[in-house]
């Protein structure tokens, strides 16, 4: 933080001269690569359903209000089944991820050259491939329905859970395993008695907000035909009953903020 | 010999005995409502197991080659999609962040904000990618909107959290000075937050990515729109490749990210 003196009087300045400089040359290679993105999208980009957009927007709005409040009481099965994909799904996902976990992380698992790449190889790909698309696969090998979702659901589950778990595993206090390792435990006390306890809140406060997620994802996953809320606003945008579907959007809305409040409850309640 | 061992037993994880049994009964419950309201056709599982293996067996051997422009021309529109957004995303998540922060805002405005973060976190961005592409029209533009609202959300939530979190003399300290507002926030409050906001932006980039890859199914362009017509053309190797390519790059994108983390930190 340099003070610069001018003729008379002296100024304090963020940076000195150099990292101003350098400053400037990020924001405008920054600059730079934004204005070329853009460039590319907006080539492929008909502009004129863009600045036509909010009159879209205001017919659509008009359509939706005022929503049709009958049409609540026929949701009433399918957000049932949108909260069991995503209890259900969340559950069989960390019940995988609990045994990868323990495979790759670094202090627990029973092979660093073998098991540990193959574990984390599972937990990558599971975490980069989207439970839609999981859907969208399944879909096709169990049919639609509720069963499919609640598959995608836990596929794409295993890997974020994983990842954090393994990570809350590699970070456990070494000297309590080691306490628990001087009365002569065996493999499997020192798992339950030494490593089991220090993950178990890391396990608890994954697993709670991975199912705050999934309530969300479990909403889409019904557009691919994989059960849930999802099937419902596929085919109400597909009959343009849109009163319907401002429905079904507040629907989602209500779902995800008492997911929400439920899980601010429990962590509370946890912690 | 003394018959009566001292016995060391574990505690129980839920202390109240009542509450334990209620919660395990409620459980069982739940579990059993979710059994009989829940519709498997068993039948069609059965049907589906060697129509599942044709499938999965169409993927292979994974072909590059016959669509590799389309494949391309998708990644590329995704990465373009993808950076666009992160950058939107986070340049309107930063006045929102600061009114949902409740040392900064006064009450209105962090209960607007909190609003706008609500509503952008409800919906799935393959939700609003339906909508921005039916107002907007098919291309990648609709997914660069659908990307940046949804950043909104999860960036805004994350740095007003920490803008909660910072070390209020530091910030009294520039306030004392004098300073403005736009000072106070620039040289008292920003540099602490700093870290996080790189942090937190490089995650991001890592999500909006993934995400680029299913809003394309719904018309948003990107990897997602080759993904979808290589299905629709039931050209399963096709779309073997194409899986193959996005989860090589997310691979890439997040050790990358990852490590720029902890190299930030």
């Amino acid at each position: 933080m340099p003070i610069i003196k001018q003729k008379d009087y002296k100024t304090w300045k963020k940076f000195d001269r150099k990292r101003d400089l350098q400053n400037w040359l990020c924001w405008f290679l920054g600059t730079l690569i934004f204005s070329f993105c853009f460039g590319l999208i907006s080539s492929k980009t008909i502009w004129f359903y863009v600045f036509d957009s909010h009159n879209e927007a205001l017919d659509l709005l008009g359509r939706m209000f005022p929503p049709e409040t009958n049409y609540f009481f026929t949701l009433i099965k399918p957000i049932w089944d949108t909260l069991n994909i995503a209890t259900i799904g969340t559950t069989i996902g960390t019940l995988i991820a609990i045994p990868l976990a323990f495979l790759s992380a670094n202090n627990t698992t029973p092979s660093k050259k073998f098991l540990r790449p193959l574990a984390l190889f599972c937990i990558v790909s599971s975490r980069s491939i989207n439970s839609v698309i999981w859907a969208l696969l399944l879909v096709a090998v169990v049919g639609p329905g509720v069963l499919a979702g609640i598959i995608a659901i836990g596929l794409r589950s295993i890997g974020f859970c994983g990842k954090l778990l393994y990570e809350a595993i590699e970070e456990i206090d070494e000297n309590q395993i080691e306490a628990i390792e001087a009365t002569g435990a065996n493999k499997a006390q020192i798992m339950t008695f030494g490593i089991v306890p220090q993950i178990l809140p890391a396990f608890t406060s994954i697993s709670i907000y991975r199912w705050d997620i999934n309530i969300r994802e479990a909403t889409v996953v019904g557009l691919v035909g994989a059960g849930g809320i999802g099937i419902e606003l596929d085919a109400q945008i597909g009959d343009l009953a849109w009163a319907k579907v401002s429905v079904i959007l507040l629907a989602i809305v209500v779902a995800v903020v008492f997911s929400e409040w439920i899980t601010a409850k429990i962590r509370k309640a946890i912690i | 010999m003394n018959d009566k061992k001292v016995i060391w037993k574990r505690k129980p994880l839920i202390k109240n005995r009542l509450l334990r049994i209620g919660l395990i009964l409620l459980i069982s419950t739940y579990l059993l409502s979710v059994f009989l309201t829940t519709e498997i056709d068993w039948q069609r599982i059965l049907e589906g197991i060697p129509r599942g293996k044709n499938f999965i067996f169409a993927f292979f051997p994974p072909d590059f080659i016959t669509r590799s422009d389309e494949i391309l021309a998708g990644i590329f529109e995704s990465l373009w999609m993808t950076i666009v957004a992160t950058i939107v995303g986070i340049l309107i998540s930063i006045p929102v962040s600061l009114g949902a922060a409740k040392n900064i805002a006064p009450k209105f405005v962090y209960f607007l904000s909190r609003g706008v973060i609500t509503l952008s976190r409800s919906f799935q961005e393959v939700i609003l990618a339906i909508f921005f592409v039916k107002l907007m029209g098919f291309g990648p533009f609709a997914g660069m909107v659908t990307l940046s609202l949804s950043t909104i959300g999860f960036f805004a939530k994350l740095l007003s959290e920490d803008i909660e979190d910072i070390n209020k003399s530091q910030a009294e300290a520039i306030k004392s000075t004098g300073s403005s507002w736009f000072q106070w926030v620039n040289y008292g409050v920003q540099p602490q937050v700093m870290p996080r906001f790189i942090g937190l932006s490089l995650y991001r980039l890592d999500i909006n990515f993934r995400e680029s890859a299913v809003i394309g199914i719904v018309g948003g362009g990107g990897i997602g729109s080759t993904l979808n017509t290589a299905f629709d053309r039931y050209e399963f190797e096709t779309a073997a490749a194409v899986i193959i390519v996005i989860i090589s790059i997310v691979m890439i994108v997040e050790y990358t990210s990852s490590h720029l983390r902890k190299l930030i930190k």
